[in-house]
This record gives C-alpha cells, sequence and structure tokens, in this order.
C-alpha cells in the first residue's frame, strides 16, 4: 500500500475494517451504503458471502465503471464478456439498487458500435435508471457530442447535472473535456458558476454525493490523476456534514477522507491500472488471466437515513 | 489543414512504400544509357522523421528538424493519443495502436503539442 493514501485514513472515523478492505489495491465492486448522510463501502464480495452485517439503508445504489467496451488487448481481450460478469454481481446483490451510476470510459474508443454494445449490455441491469458521466475514451473526435445525445440527455452545459434521491443530492460532473496542454482533468468556468447555485439552497445537513471520471482529488498528478479546479468546485460544498465523491479513471479502488469529504475511486470492469508511480506509465496492466478477475469490479452504496452513515462496498468480479 | 494523414499502418510499412517507389523510379531510368555525373537520389520523402508514442510520452519529446520535413508520429500505446497542437496548426484524430499521423512542417518557428486525451503528454518540435 502506498503511504500518502494510508495516512488520510488515521481521522476516518467510520469503518475501518471496510475501508481497509477497499485500501486493497486489487480492484473489486464497491457497495455505498448511505446511513444518515455518510458514505460507508464494503467489499461487495463480503456482502455477498454475508461477511458484513446488516447493511439495509433508505438507498442503495451501485458504480460501474471504466467499461472500455472495444478494448481488446492483453489482459483483457473480452471486456464485454467481464462486463457482463459485473451485471451479474450486481444483478445478484440481496437488495436490488435504486439506480446505478457509470463515472465514464464506457468505451475505448467512442465508437458508435461501442456505444451500441455497452448500452445493449447495460439492458440487463436490474435496476430503475442508470446515470453517466463522459470519461475521456468517451468524447475522443466530437467533443462528445455523440455520448451526449445518447446518454446525456437533460443535462446542462456539457453535460453536467443534479438530481434529489431520498433526501439526498447527487451531482454528476464532467471533467473530460477541454483539457489543457499539461493539465490534468478540467470542469471549467461554466460548470464552477452552475455548481455553485445547484448546491446554494441546499440544507447543510442534505448529503451530497458527486460522481465524475477523473478523480475529484489529487490522486497522482504525475499520471494525470487528478482534477484542476476541484478545489474550487469542492470549496461550494464545505458546509455540508456528508460529501461523497465518486470517481473512476484509475482502474483500481482509493479511498481518502478529507473533513466531511470521502473520497473513492471504483474499479474497472475491463482492465487493471499499476499502482501510482509503480509502472512507466498508467496504461493497461497485464496480469495472468487467472488473476484477471480479481481486479476488475463494481461498487455498492447504502444510505439510511439518522445513523449518518453511508457505506461503499467494492467487490471483485472474482468469487 | 494541409499535408497531414492519418494512416492505419505503421512505419515499417511506409518506409517499405518508400523503397517500392523508389525502386519504381529508378526502372525507367536504369533502361537508358549511363550517362555521366551523379546518379539521382529518390525524391520520396527526402525529410521525413518518426516520433514514437510510448508510455505515455513523445519520444523524442522535442526534436528539432529542417524546414519542409514530415514528421510522423506513430502511437505505440495500448490506449489511444492524439497529436494537438496548442497554436491549432494541426491536429490529429484519436490514434489507435500501430495508427500514424502525419504533418509536414513548412515554416520555421517553434511548434508546442500535447495528447488532448492525456494533457500531461506535451512535446515540441523546433522548425530551423
Amino acid at each position: 500500500m502506498s503511504d500518502y493514501i494510508k495516512e488520510n485514513l488515521d481521522h476516518d472515523g467510520v469503518d475501518r475494517r471496510g475501508f481497509l478492505k477497499c485500501m486493497a489495491w486489487a480492484g473489486t465492486g464497491t457497495l455505498c451504503l448511505l446511513q444518515g448522510g455518510v458514505l460507508k463501502s464494503f467489499a461487495l464480495t463480503d456482502i455477498l458471502q454475508k461477511n458484513v452485517g446488516n447493511l439495509k439503508g433508505d438507498l442503495s445504489f451501485v458504480q460501474i465503471s471504466d467499461s472500455h467496451i472495444g478494448f481488446n488487448k492483453p489482459a483483457n481481450p473480452d471486456v464485454t464478456a467481464t462486463l457482463r460478469e459485473a451485471i451479474a454481481k450486481v444483478n445478484a446483490l440481496p437488495t436490488p439498487p435504486s439506480f446505478v451510476l457509470h463515472t465514464g470510459d464506457l468505451t475505448h474508443l467512442s465508437k458508435p458500435e461501442e456505444f451500441d454494445t455497452l448500452a445493449e449490455s447495460l439492458k440487463s441491469l436490474k435496476t430503475d435508471k442508470t446515470f453517466y458521466v463522459p470519461g475521456e475514451h468517451d468524447v475522443l473526435n466530437d467533443n462528445g457530442e455523440a455520448f451526449h445525445e445518447r446518454f446525456g440527455q437533460g443535462t446542462q452545459g456539457d453535460g453536467w447535472y443534479s438530481f434529489d434521491q431520498k433526501g439526498a443530492h447527487f451531482i454528476g460532473l464532467v471533467n473530460v473535456l477541454n483539457l489543457k496542454a499539461g493539465g490534468l482533468g478540467n470542469l471549467g468556468h461554466d460548470q464552477l458558476e452552475w455548481l455553485e447555485k445547484d448546491v446554494a439552497n441546499l440544507k447543510n445537513s442534505t448529503p451530497i454525493v458527486v460522481f465524475a471520471h477523473i478523480p475529484l482529488w489529487s490522486v497522482y498528478p504525475q499520471w494525470g490523476w487528478g482534477t484542476d479546479d476541484s478545489e474550487q468546485a469542492l470549496s461550494y460544498m464545505k458546509r455540508f456534514g456528508s460529501i461523497t465523491v465518486l470517481n473512476g479513471h484509475i482502474h483500481q479502488t482509493m479511498q481518502k477522507i478529507e473533513g466531511n469529504i470521502a473520497f473513492h475511486t471504483a474499479c474497472s470492469t475491463a482492465f487493471p491500472q499499476p499502482q501510482p508511480g509503480q509502472a512507466d506509465s498508467p496504461g493497461p496492466m497485464k496480469v495472468p488471466a487467472e488473476k484477471l478477475r480479481s481486479l476488475l469490479g463494481i461498487t455498492d452504496v447504502n444510505f439510511v437515513r439518522g445513523k449518518h452513515t453511508l457505506a461503499i462496498v467494492d467487490s471483485s468480479l472474482q468469487g | 489543414m494541409r499535408h497531414q494523414t492519418t494512416q492505419r499502418t505503421n512505419v515499417v510499412r511506409i518506409f517499405g512504400t518508400v523503397i517500392f517507389a523508389a525502386t519504381l523510379f529508378s526502372l525507367p531510368l536504369a533502361s537508358r544509357p549511363l550517362l555521366p555525373g551523379p546518379v539521382a537520389a529518390p525524391e520520396a520523402k527526402p525529410n521525413a522523421t518518426a516520433i514514437t508514442i510510448d508510455n505515455f510520452s513523445f519520444v523524442p519529446t522535442q526534436l528539432e528538424i529542417a524546414a519542409g520535413t514530415q514528421v510522423t508520429w506513430i502511437n505505440k500505446d495500448d490506449v489511444p493519443h492524439t497529436v494537438v497542437s496548442i497554436d491549432h496548426k494541426f491536429k490529429s484524430r484519436a490514434l489507435d495502436t500501430d495508427e500514424s499521423f502525419s504533418f509536414t512542417f513548412q515554416d520555421p518557428g517553434t511548434y508546442e503539442y500535447f495528447c488532448s486525451v492525456h494533457p500531461k503528454m506535451t512535446g515540441k518540435i523546433v522548425v530551423k
């Protein structure tokens, strides 16, 4: 485990076991349980194996990420198959999720047939609704127009939006467009202005869940794993008692708690990427076939009103 | 955009084509009576050079070339990259593995560029 992640766990004040589980670099799916406004996370494998207690909440939802439909190289020549396995894992949850968040990189090359396969595959998800934000692989040659047309209907500006569920406020942000040379992920002036207004009239006690593709915290800027203007965005939310930030992009689970903000990144359903600085580049990791599924997964979130915990559970496709 | 092409090929094939073209060009010459003087050099792409995209880097990162040189970027990574001029002088589509993009630099100057998918990746061409 890397030190810069470990250190941040010292003040978490939440289920240490759950977080330590999520610290495992091995990619997994995550269950997020929002209990009274605080997000807690658990490995989905543990839930399915009943290793954790009662996670019943007011609201549960699942995060999946980085499906990269169209990728066909080692270590995963069949990313559609592993996406289907992830979907099966979601469908096997004891409580069906109210909705699913896909945090970007639906496709590898933004091709129409890749978007088709993704959309077709997700139809088998047993949930009421799926929400999306784009990854940089979804907006390659057209500034995100094709993505927006298919997955961003009814959104604001370049595709950002918010909605309310069971008293929690969800915000989907886009940080993969108009990237500047030498820079990181980017939200931009218009989106920040919208965000400030969006949260202005919410009560301090409203649980906030923010989701976007590239991490909204500085995971490893040397590899572009961060967002240039994320601090500005988070400054609008400092007054809230519970903020949960869900991201993808780095193809591994990581957690950080900073004040009232819990940051979490999800695994990919397609291929793993190396730990920060542990390889020459953040490119796809080539792992033995028998190890692949232990490094892919999904994330499940549960919310229980009044208990001030929001549980996030990561679980791998293995087992 | 001028003088730019995106090709689904690799450097070996590009050079193979050059050699093939040069061979065709030299055939009629060989059939003529030999004249005194130097043998004509092949004219195809006298000034061409390549930049490899590997491990999320442009290699070489900085390149100095003569005006009129064609530069070909070839992506050797497993993920797509782009080649985008900061001053909007040239812009490739997303290059998948082994895809390439070429641009001929006619005018002297400094050309900075980056990958718009992974903006930490930057490079510079100086045209003398």
